[in-house]
């Protein structure tokens, strides 16, 4: 992990175990273990959560449905509420009704200002995600869409529909995503969601999206941007310049490292430590210099 | 012209090799040894399709058999057949009655493709 380009080291984070990388204007800047509570100051935040796959039953998590609630356990324990949470898909394992019904109903219990999601490959098997979108879309008709709140602009994407190798965005919402931030000032701090990696993660395992280039043309001019996703089960990051990139923990079961196995598969761990692969992810944003703390909790944190 | 056409050919052959076919289902609704139709099993473990292709009679009954934790579907291309996600030891079943190079693959991960050859029947 390349946490040399710092400026400064930003203390906040919430929790005594907390990984917590800290950046400023999009850059990494340093990271370290054993924060205490921040003492100053109103900063927004929001909270990622991923992978949660109701409906799995295999060896790697007898209980899906328990680390789930492990996992909003911990964000209605946070110290201060975040203004929203969001989902970065994968919420049930085969788009079953059933499996959408628990999710909502789980979602509910969660303490947040808001609670969103984009999807996984998982939650649009049957249908291109139409029940999906019917019960958890934003986007009206379209499976994409944007907010404000926790004092960034927020777009929410799509990238598990027409996969190729790995995810696709497409020719619309590209051209949506385009005209969305044009509308933005560069100061603004940009939050990007998709459920596959936005960049190359690994594509030999199929962890990149194809297209995801053309999005990046359109997020250099801002000075902050923060892209979150999902679908690797495990924490990564990358800095480019002011885009810094994330995959996040599942709240379901890990997946290997990159390479360390011939292909991806939920990884089965010894007994009693999986709640150390699993976790939340919390982002703080500072309100007049718009730096951003992101730090992830495990769920045996 | 040509991409109208191309659309006119492959509605009318997909139409044709469904009416040739049998409906597909899945395997728990379905009763071993039809009469004289053969039956062969791929497996799905691994990311794969074990093995990826096939060279079948026609009328045999090909079932497709998913082993990984993850889901697949066996889907062709025209839609002439979706199993829909299979979940570890869900099984999807298909007779194949019409002769021709029928390339599937899962939707959940595109990168697994698999094909099925079928040849004549006995004359």
């Amino acid at each position: 992990m390349n946490v040399n380009r710092g400026k400064f080291l930003e203390c906040m984070a919430w929790c005594g175990t907390a990984v917590v990388y800290s950046l400023t204007a999009g850059g990494l800047a340093g990271r370290a273990l054993g924060y205490e509570l921040p003492t100053t100051a109103r900063a927004s935040s929001f909270v990622q959560i991923s992978d949660t796959h109701v409906g799995f039953h295999g060896d790697a998590n007898a209980d899906v449905l328990h680390t789930f609630q492990q996992a909003i356990d911990k964000i209605n324990a946070l110290p201060v509420r975040p203004d929203f949470v969001m989902h970065t898909g994968d919420l049930s394992h085969l788009s079953k009704p059933e499996q959408f019904d628990t999710v909502k109903q789980m979602f509910g219990t969660i303490k947040a200002g808001a609670v969103y999601a984009v999807p996984g490959e998982h939650d649009v098997i049957d249908d291109r995600g139409t029940r999906y979108f019917s019960m958890f879309g934003r986007g009206g008709i379209k499976p994409w869409y944007s907010f404000d709140a926790a004092g960034v602009h927020a777009l929410a994407l799509t990238n598990v529909l027409d996969l190729k190798v790995g995810g696709f965005l497409g020719r619309d919402q590209l051209e949506w995503a385009r005209a969305d931030l044009a509308k933005q000032k560069a100061s603004t701090p940009i939050a990007v969601f998709a459920h596959i990696p936005l960049y190359a993660a690994y594509p030999e395992w199929g962890w990149t999206t194809n297209d995801y280039l053309e999005l990046i043309t359109h997020l250099r001019r801002f000075d902050s941007v923060t892209v979150l996703n999902g679908h690797i089960h495990q924490v990564l990051s990358k800095v480019d310049g002011n885009i810094t990139f994330y995959t996040a923990d599942s709240t379901a079961f890990p997946q290997p490292k990159p390479g360390s196995e011939p292909r991806p598969h939920p990884l089965k761990v010894p007994a009693g430590v999986l709640g150390q692969y699993l976790g939340i992810r919390t982002v703080n944003i500072q309100p007049v210099s718009h730096s951003i703390a992101v730090a992830d909790l495990t769920l045996s944190s | 012209m040509f991409r109208f056409s191309s659309l006119v050919i492959a509605v009318v052959a997909a139409s044709l090799v469904i009416l040739g076919a049998s409906v597909a289902y899945r395997a728990s609704a379905a009763t071993a040894g039809q009469g004289s139709q053969s039956q062969l099993a791929v497996n799905i473990a691994d990311d794969a399709f074990k093995p990826p292709s096939l060279v079948v009679q026609a009328g045999t009954r090909v079932t497709w058999t998913n082993a990984d934790d993850d889901p697949h579907t066996v889907t062709t291309d025209k839609s002439l057949f979706d199993s829909r996600g299979l979940a570890r030891g869900d099984s999807f079943s298909y007779v194949f009655r019409k002769p021709g190079t029928y390339a599937y693959y899962c939707k959940v991960h595109p990168f697994m493709k698999g094909v099925v050859i079928v040849k004549g029947a006995h004359s």
